[in-house]
């Protein structure tokens, strides 16, 4: 896992500035499968934070649409994506990023919104105009808690 | 990575599983032990869907049960009222509904029709526009607000008296453009969640959305009584929360857009019988 320890580094690095450098949405490269093999904040993704991330219905409300035995603490799982139980098993880091980051461009035409993306859909409400579902670092807390969802 | 059967593996598992917690496609629906409804019907022409079925079937039996019986049915508190509103005389003119329309009966098969072309005012009429042009231009009365409560109580009433019979909005002639922007509408992704109505609608019914089964999205019980609010709420408000919450702007409750909308929804449900007004939760 050298990005991890990488990541650790930049934490270290940028304690001493107030502001973590974070990659725009608009500036996100992605490769031809729709990954995204970079952090796209200079702070380690928080495994505990993403959980509540994952689960908070005005963040991620990942539960809306996807199984996963390991927030079973929380009623209502909904069934419109596959179960999320050893995700991580099954899908590299990079890809797992770009599936959070724009699910669109590892599945065509999906039903998942896109959580840090430039443009919204059309009619998006005043309140959320111009802003990101997650935030970048919301996005590495995330992708830090489903890398914990691994086959037992 | 094949998303189609992906999808289609995940509605099957989710129909096999919720056939404990939630009706079946072949639960019937009897209304007072006496009444018959059925609750899907054939695919109307040119339809995405295998067949239609109502909102009904979606719901826990606990929800349906109340729709069962009119006295279980907190729609029919509404439906009174409307009952004395029908006979009360308002505005300069001195009339109320009944010194013209004598008996509310007489008002069976009209929900099955509308919105529809008024030929009269070149325009796309819901039964709201039907009401309030009575209101304003025959008995000088102030025009009800689209979903508030006086107005969906009278189209409760009113639309009860087509209960049991088929949907058949027409779709051809001058309604043409509107079914066209109404089709558009239903299927463009919108807010900052990006999704469409068929999104959920078309591609996932049978499935669960975190605590809500998935239906078709179908308007043959409108007005209908949701127990989250304790009243009665119109089409427009419907199609209002479902916008929200994919936290996109909604069109005005009567414009022309859900006005549309409402018109291409009905006609996906063409053949449906007229629920109205059905409970939700
Ligand atoms: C509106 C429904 C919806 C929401 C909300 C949603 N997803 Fe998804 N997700 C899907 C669907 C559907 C798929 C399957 C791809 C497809 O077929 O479209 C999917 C696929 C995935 C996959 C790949 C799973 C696999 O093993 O194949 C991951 C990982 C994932 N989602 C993570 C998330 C995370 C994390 C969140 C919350 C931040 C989230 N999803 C929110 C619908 C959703
Ligand atoms: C994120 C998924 C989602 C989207 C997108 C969505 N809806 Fe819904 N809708 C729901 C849920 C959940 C319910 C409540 C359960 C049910 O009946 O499906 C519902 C209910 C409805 C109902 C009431 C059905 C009944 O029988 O009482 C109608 C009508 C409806 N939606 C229309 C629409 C229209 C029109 C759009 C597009 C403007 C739309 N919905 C977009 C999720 C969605
Ligand atoms: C002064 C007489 C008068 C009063 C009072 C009146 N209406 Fe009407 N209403 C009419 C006439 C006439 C039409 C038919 C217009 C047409 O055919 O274009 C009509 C049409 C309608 C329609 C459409 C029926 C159809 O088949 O197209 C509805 C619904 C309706 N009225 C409801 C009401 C309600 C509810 C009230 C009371 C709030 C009311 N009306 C009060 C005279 C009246």
């Amino acid at each position: 896992m050298r990005r991890i320890s990488f990541a650790a580094l930049s934490t270290v690095l940028i304690s001493t500035s107030a502001f973590a450098a974070e990659v725009a949405p608009g500036d996100v490269s992605f490769d031809e499968n729709g990954g995204v093999s970079a952090s796209i904040t200079s702070v380690a993704g928080d495994p505990v934070a993403g959980k509540a991330a994952f689960i908070n219905r005005k963040q991620g409300n990942c539960l809306a649409c996807h199984i996963n035995d390991d927030a079973s603490g929380q009623s209502f799982h909904g069934e419109v994506g596959p179960s999320l139980n050893g995700a991580a098993s099954r899908w590299e880091e990079a890809q797992l990023r770009g599936i959070i980051v724009n699910s669109k461009l590892t599945f065509e035409g999906t039903i998942m919104p896109s959580f840090y993306r430039a443009t919204n859909g059309a009619r998006t409400m005043e309140k959320f105009a111009g802003k990101t579902i997650l935030t970048a670092q919301q996005v590495e807390d995330v992708l830090a808690y489903l890398k914990t969802l691994k086959e037992e | 990575m094949n998303t189609l059967n992906k999808t289609l593996t995940c509605t099957v598992a989710a129909l096999t599983f919720a056939t404990a917690l939630y009706a079946s496609e072949t639960d019937v629906l009897v209304i007072n032990e006496e009444i018959t409804i059925p609750t899907s019907a054939p695919a109307p022409e040119g339809s995405p869907l295998d067949k239609v079925i109502s909102g009904w079937s979606f719901r826990k039996h606990e929800t349906q049960a109340l729709q069962m019986d009119d006295f279980d049915n907190p729609s029919f508190i509404f439906v009174d009222k409307a009952s004395d509103q029908w006979t009360k005389v308002e505005g300069t003119e001195g009339k109320s509904c009944a010194s013209c329309h004598e008996d509310v009966e007489a008002f069976k098969g009209l929900r099955t029709v509308l919105p529809r072309w008024n030929e009269a005012k070149s325009e796309l009429y819901s039964m709201e526009n039907y009401i309030n042009d009575c209101r304003t231009e025959r008995m000088g009365a102030e025009p009800w607000k689209w979903s508030k409560g006086k107005m969906t109580a009278m189209t409760a009433l009113i639309s009860l008296q087509s209960r049991g019979l088929p949907m058949s909005v027409k779709t051809d002639g001058p309604v043409e453009p509107a079914m066209k922007l109404g089709k558009e509408l239903y299927y463009t992704r919108v807010g900052q969640l990006d999704m469409a109505c068929s999104n959920c609608h078309e591609d996932n019914y049978g499935v669960m959305i975190r605590a809500d089964h998935l239906s078709q999205g179908q308007i043959n019980g409108f007005p209908t009584y949701r127990l989250k609010n304790s009243k009665l709420n119109s089409t427009h408000a419907r199609f209002k929360g479902c916008m929200k919450n994919i936290r996109a702007k909604p069109f005005g409750q009567g414009s022309a857009e859900f006005k549309a909308l409402e018109l291409y929804v009905a006609s996906r449900g063409n053949g449906l019988s007229v629920e109205s007004p059905a409970v939700r939760n």
